[in-house]
């Protein structure tokens, strides 16, 4: 059986054609994409028998093959990234991607914070850039199909750097829209590098149209050299067409406090990838998000987190608030090495059903091959609390907003654990998502 | 004001007000004692509107409408409050953005205009003073943290700043200290006034020293048995409740 041919689908063999006809104009080295692509054209999309995708089919909801998108006209993408809300309220230096495209006119290339250097992917890929070479930092990521996708189809991204020592206080504001009538699909690739003793906080937010069924692929991958201190915010806000895929993966090294928060509102399709990787000794990383789901929207969290050194501690909080006939999917492995001895690992997976078609899958699993570690996993599933909705009631507060300050206080819960308590702006601007979407439900 | 006419209620099949009549006018002060079980905070508990009851029979009306009709937060904007024997603590709502969100919300409801933020805070701060609540506890998730006689205030701060025409405080002397049932007490008589009533549940009659009552009615097998003056609270308080279960027995 082995031997036998697998026979594309439709979509796949628009893939291919799609990847045939890019290679020759995609910058950088036209092998390393043929090796990316030759993986995804072993195993195909991936479908519900395929474990790690289980709860995501991607064989059957793709339906098409969007073609890789140009760049855009310069007045549109600064229209479509004018018109993008996230993060409004920060003070930040912006790396503005449309269409998968940087857009350096409505970037701060030129007032980057000191110690902070960077070029465009697609520069770096046609330059050969020495920093490429940190690219692919965890292997777990490399075997990925989404990610093999991204490597074969990349074109545009940034590339940083955080200077040793540098304390950077504006935030970095990863800005990425997507625009148009027509659906297109983007790849594009991040590479931060934070050098020993450094310290950053990266904003990364998305946007795209309701209603086009737009395909974006992003990776962004963050070496975190020893003593560093790093602090990732996401918002997607992907438009309810759109099938995205992102990968983030976090290469740890010791000494290093790492924490990234994702807050995802109503997607289309939404598989959302973290790969961590504690490599050094004494690191701390937290893993966080709040998903809200409605109508047939899909949102899956995908967790890889590797203990190989040991000493670390790691935190996983989800929460997933599910209306309509939504689906949640929340799949956490934690795995802790037979070195990672003294590894601190706790996750926990919690949703809230506000209707009757919602489903949620939770997944966690933990492969401990350490005596002595201190690790946790739970996953809850339910209704919003009825003596609390009375008690809210009971005080003249209305059902639906008795709800909505439920819902917020349970989604907050991550928010409230990932960003500094002093930070209001940004607990604001986080928080800020889940009260457009709960205004939105009404 | 508030008229209970024949009120037969059930929950998952057993049945624990079994056709209970209670009048309380304007401006009184009714007490309800009773034993255990004898139904007093399902009695509470149906007037505010908590749904896993099931009303089979009976009214309720408060100044000539039918709250049975209502839901929990419509009932609180025609006029009820109550109490709660244990008040929730909900992780992640400051007590402010809930006490703004339910003050606005019946202000809303009654058309009249919200409160302004430094209006609001002022109110708060003037409330929670009067009844000893430190600043602090208002800057907390609600009631999480709380001790029993904090939360307890809070509920009479919540009560004296939405003004309800009709309170029902559920055994609020139930886990609290002397000193804290006092300052509850004050609280509450703070708040008497002609056109606000009051039903005091209590198993003793310790919380009637402190909020004086016009009427107290015993309470037994799901209806009120005896209604008397204050002065039936201290007869109970001398003969127990065994009288009465004996003829809830019977």
């Amino acid at each position: 059986m082995a031997d036998m041919e697998r026979i594309n689908t439709p979509v796949e063999t628009a893939i291919a054609e799609h990847f045939a006809g890019a290679k020759a104009v995609l910058p950088g080295d036209a092998g390393a994409r043929e090796t990316a692509f030759a993986r995804f054209a072993e195993a195909g999309l991936p479908h519900r028998r395929v474990e790690e995708w289980k709860y995501t089919d991607l064989r059957s909801v793709m339906r098409e093959a969007a073609p890789l998108a140009p760049a855009l006209a310069d007045d549109d993408a600064v229209a479509a990234l004018e018109a993008s809300p996230w993060f409004a309220g920060i003070e930040a230096a912006r790396i503005a991607i449309a269409n998968g495209h940087v857009v350096a006119s409505a970037s701060d290339f030129a007032d980057l914070p000191e110690g902070v250097s960077l070029e465009t992917t697609a520069q770096a890929l046609a330059s050969g850039h020495p920093d490429l070479a940190a690219l692919g930092a965890i292997p777990e990521a490399s075997e990925n199909i989404a990610y093999a996708l991204n490597s074969a189809f990349m074109s545009d991204g940034v590339v940083i750097r955080v200077a040793a020592g540098t304390k950077v206080e504006t935030p970095l504001h990863l800005r990425f829209v997507i625009t148009g009538d027509s659906a297109v699909a983007t790849a594009t690739r991040t590479l931060v590098i934070v050098e020993k003793g450094a310290s950053v906080t990266l904003l990364e937010s998305h946007d795209s149209a309701d209603d086009v069924a737009h395909q974006p692929n992003n990776v962004v991958e963050i070496v975190a050299e020893d003593e560093t201190e790093i602090a990732h915010f996401r918002i997607d806000g992907h438009g309810s067409g759109a099938q995205a895929l992102s990968t983030l993966t976090a290469h740890l090294g010791a000494h290093v406090a790492f924490d990234t928060l994702n807050m995802i509102a109503r997607p289309g399709l939404v598989r959302h990838q973290v790969f961590m990787t504690f490599a050094g000794e004494h690191s701390k990383g937290g893993v966080r998000g709040a998903t809200m789901l409605g109508e047939r929207q899909h949102a899956d969290t995908t967790l890889f987190v590797n203990h190989v050194a040991p000493h670390c501690e790691s935190r996983e909080l989800f929460k997933t608030a599910l209306d309509g006939n939504a689906t949640g999917v929340f799949q956490g492995r934690i795995a802790v090495a037979k070195e990672a001895q003294k590894t601190d690992g706790q996750m926990m997976s919690a949703a809230v059903l506000l209707s009757d078609g919602a489903t949620m899958n939770n997944k966690p699993e933990l492969e401990i091959f350490a005596d002595d570690v201190l690790c946790a996993h739970g996953a809850t599933c339910g209704e919003l609390d009825d003596d609390l909705l009375f008690y809210l009631m009971a005080r003249g507060i209305p059902r639906p907003e008795a709800e909505a300050l439920l819902i917020e206080s349970f989604l907050g819960e991550t928010v409230e654990e990932a960003v500094d308590e002093t930070d209001e702006a940004m607990r604001e601007a986080l928080m800020g998502v889940a009260r457009t979407w709960l205004a939105a439900r009404g | 004001m508030l008229e209970i006419k024949n009120l037969v209620v059930e929950i998952e099949g057993n049945r624990i007000l079994n056709g209970l009549d209670l009048t309380i006018n304007n401006g009184e002060i009714a007490a309800i004692m009773g034993p255990n079980g004898s139904g007093k905070s399902t009695l509470s508990y149906v007037i505010a509107g908590k749904d896993e009851y099931e009303v089979l029979d009976g009214e309720i009306i408060l100044d000539g409408q039918n709250v049975l009709e209502m839901d929990p937060a419509e009932r609180a904007v025609a006029g009820v409050f109550l109490a709660f024997q244990y008040p929730l603590e909900i992780p992640g709502v400051a007590t402010m953005t809930f006490l703004k969100a339910a003050l606005n919300a019946q202000r809303k409801a009654r058309g009249e205009a919200e409160l302004t933020t430094p209006d609001f805070i002022k109110r708060v701060n003037e409330a929670a003073q009067k009844l000893a609540i430190p600043k602090e506890m208002l800057k907390r998730a609600l009631n999480v943290g709380f001790s029993g006689g904090e939360k307890k205030r809070m509920e009479i701060l919540q009560m004296a700043l939405l003004e309800p025409r009709f309170c029902i405080l559920d055994e609020t002397d139930s886990g609290l200290d002397i000193d804290a049932l006092r300052i509850a007490a004050e609280g509450v008589n703070a708040l008497r006034s002609p056109d606000r009533s009051f039903l005091v549940i209590t198993h003793y009659q310790r919380l009637l020293n402190y909020i004086v009552p016009d009427s107290v009615h015993v309470m037994a097998g799901g209806k009120i048995v005896k209604s008397g003056g204050k002065e039936l609270a201290l007869e109970l308080e001398a003969n127990g409740y065994a009288d009465y279960k004996a003829q809830e027995a019977a």
